[in-house]
């Protein structure tokens, strides 16, 4: 494992890597729970550590659009946000990835209002998940920082030419202090050299940014930013791998545990991934096959790597922390289901709602939802709607 | 004080263009006009950022553009905090890369600037960005078909704030966009109008030589808006300062000058019936609205004259 130990908070692991990144222009506004990270990054700007600008804005929708600004000059830029701040970006979210403006943002997963509340739910991740972006979830505080590193690379990939989000569960995460290991500057250098600009914002070059663009080309335009990010799932690959290489620490879209003799298992986004896991295993030394699958990479959705995954499964329940409001399924259920639809061989699925706004997802949840898939799985019948685990009915 | 040569006359301007022909401004819109003269004044190397409205969407129509310089559009409400972005990017860049930080110059209608960008603006104008702001204000959302903004002036009738038959047009005055500058502490904040071209161009000199922010607040005739003759959008704009309505004056550190001292006032009544958005304000039911236009204007005109008086 390349790097040294030490302990670091969520946010303090991003606000670490971004340092390390070297980036030139961090434009962002406090929100909880991720305003440690932009704290740390003006403690690192004001006491000469990083040689960055840091645009202190007046709200996140200037976040984004100076940092929209300042990625199409070239510079290398990040923001962070979450919950109502990515709500009050979301207009530039589609604009920054439209104009190809590599910035990297870190998301605290937060619920979104109303009632006002600061703690985790996926709401803002999945908000994000339409606009372009290429979405990243982490773990644990490792991933916080390894991801952070990556998203980088990947973005400024002359390939891809795409922002990227990173998730990490407010507070669970962004706010829990953990071991982890962290790379030497030089180490970081040698991964993340400096970004090299494709069309910058150059009076020497000038190029028009952003013009208006009608019935004539628009439709080409939005397929060729399809294609864009297709085309990122090889790069993101790649860089997992050579990172995976360079630190030890192995990084795949999908992450599964037990998944090769399951019969029934969870997918699931996040921190809580673990929590599954642990439950898991428990299980299996009690004979049980389950299995569980997480997603570190959301966006671009890994679509062929789950459709391999799950071909032996007999049902599948999918997790969200989030809900989509008058839909068939949740986000996440919506995207397995379309994704398994064709296939001869899939799944029972069935939606799990849980943890809202920061409540707890105990071990008895997760065992309730294995017993859940089992039943599913032997019946062959799947539950109406949704079920929500951990509420008060 | 900055140091800055002004002219004295049209022919010393520069002729290179660097705003081309052929965009898709209506005959008789006034931007272009302050575009070409901005782009003269304010030396190479240098980048434009533009909000949503007609300047944007009438010279950049895919796969044409008007502009040969950089040009950035990134949404309506943000042109200053995407122009801060910029900034604070090439602050950076100059240090780390040796890139020569360019000049950034704003554009942004009345909508863009005193309503939905207000924020924004606010926010770049606190932060101190060096940024030339410049609202060409042709006093209602023109782009989406005239609808009233804090900018359209008291009595002037738009798709949204129409001249009824209970309520005759807008009622309430146009915001203070300079005053709300000079409330951020900025150096330098100056009126235009297309009818002034060579006092414009002197205050694009001077904001041009300026650290830091400016605004400039350029008085932009839009004919189809208005409902006047495309011919006449100069002597419509001569009008508005002859008639102390658009008075020109500029703020520099602390001091308050009025660039054009209109001794004898033409009638307002002038400037108004030369536009289909006032003609109403000429029906005698309608005297009581047009007195007090005639008392803001005034008011506003004396106060000017105090600040420029007590600031000297």
């Amino acid at each position: 494992m390349r790097g040294r130990l030490i302990g670091l908070n969520g946010d303090t692991a991003v606000a670490y890597a971004v340092k390390q990144a070297d980036v030139d222009v961090i434009a962002a506004y406090p929100i909880t729970p991720q305003t440690i990270i932009v704290e740390k990054l003006s403690e690192f700007v004001n006491n000469g550590e990083l040689n960055a600008a840091f645009v202190p804005v007046e709200s996140e929708h200037s976040a984004l659009s100076a940092s929209v600004g300042a990625a199409l000059t070239g510079a290398r830029v990040f923001t962070a946000t979450a919950s109502q701040g990515l709500a009050l970006m979301y207009e530039i979210l589609w604009i920054a990835s439209s104009l190809r403006a590599t910035v990297v943002m870190a998301l605290g997963n937060r619920a979104f209002s109303a009632p006002i509340n600061i703690h985790c739910s996926h709401d803002d991740a999945y908000a994000a998940r339409d606009t372009g972006w290429i979405e990243f979830f982490a773990e644990n505080v490792q991933e916080a920082y390894d991801l952070t590193l990556q998203a980088f690379k990947v973005s400024e990939d002359k390939q891809v030419l795409l922002p990227s989000i990173v998730n990490l569960d407010g507070f669970i995460l962004t706010h829990s202090l953990e071991g982890l290991y962290v790379l030497d500057d030089k180490d970081v250098r040698e991964f993340l050299p400096p970004k090299e600009p494709v069309y910058p914002v150059d009076p020497e070059h000038p190029v028009t940014y952003g013009p208006l663009d009608l019935y004539d080309y628009y439709i080409e335009h939005k397929r060729q930013q399809a294609e864009a990010m297709r085309n990122s799932y090889s790069t993101i690959l790649k860089v997992f791998e050579e990172y995976s290489e360079f630190t030890g620490r192995k990084y795949e879209p999908i992450k599964t545990y037990g998944i090769e003799d399951a019969e029934v298992a969870i997918a699931i986004l996040g921190s809580s991934a673990g929590t599954a896991r642990y439950v898991a295993r428990k299980l299996r030394k009690e004979g049980k096959k389950v299995g569980v699958i997480s997603f570190t990479l959301y966006r671009p959705f890994p679509a062929s790597e789950l459709r391999k995954l799950t071909r032996g499964l007999k049902a599948l329940a999918v997790m969200d922390r989030s809900y989509s409001f008058g839909s068939p399924g949740a986000q996440l259920f919506m995207d397995i289901a379309a994704t398994l639809f064709n296939e001869k061989e899939r799944p029972l699925l069935f939606n799990i709602i849980y943890g809202l706004g920061g409540r707890d997802l105990k071990p008895e949840h997760v065992e309730y939802v294995f017993d859940k898939a089992f039943e599913v799985a032997e019946t062959g019948e799947t539950p109406e709607s949704e079920i929500w685990i951990g509420v008060r009915e | 004080m900055s140091q800055f040569k002004p002219i004295k006359s049209l022919k010393e301007i520069p002729v290179k263009e660097q705003f081309a022909p052929g965009h898709r401004l209506c005959a008789g819109c006034t931007i272009p006009q302050v575009v070409r003269l901005a782009l003269k004044a304010v030396p190479d190397p240098k980048i434009v950022v533009n909000a949503t409205g007609c300047l944007e969407v009438a010279t950049t129509i895919f796969p044409y553009t008007s502009w040969k310089i950089p040009w950035v559009h990134n949404a309506f409400e943000n042109a200053a905090a995407t122009a801060g972005g910029i900034e604070a990017a090439f602050r950076i860049l100059e240090k780390k890369r040796g890139i020569k930080k360019p000049k950034i110059i704003v554009f942004g209608g009345d909508g863009g600037t005193f309503d939905i960008g207000l924020q924004a603006l606010s926010g770049a104008l606190e932060r101190g960005h060096d940024l030339i702001y410049i609202c060409y204000d042709n006093e209602a959302y023109m782009n989406t078909g005239i609808q009233r903004s804090s900018a359209t002036p008291k009595g002037a009738a738009t798709t949204t704030s129409p001249a009824g038959r209970v309520i005759p047009g807008k009622q309430e005055r146009k915001k203070d966009l300079i005053g709300i500058a000079i409330a951020h502490g900025v150096s330098y904040a100056a009126t235009m109008n297309p009818a002034y071209p060579t006092d414009m161009y002197n205050k694009l000199l001077k904001a041009a030589s300026k650290k830091g922010p400016v605004v400039l607040h350029y008085f932009s005739v839009c004919p189809t808006g208005w409902r006047s003759d495309p011919s006449q959008s100069i002597e419509i704009a001569r009008l508005a300062v002859q008639t102390r309505i658009f008075p020109l004056y500029e703020y520099e550190d602390g001091k308050y000058k009025i660039n054009i001292l209109v001794k004898k006032p033409k009638p307002i009544e002038d400037y108004f019936k030369l536009q289909g958005r006032f003609r109403h304000l000429l029906e005698p039911k309608n005297k009581w609205l047009l007195e007090e236009i005639k008392k803001d204007v005034e008011e506003n005109w004396q106060r000017l004259l105090k600040l420029a008086e007590i600031s000297t």
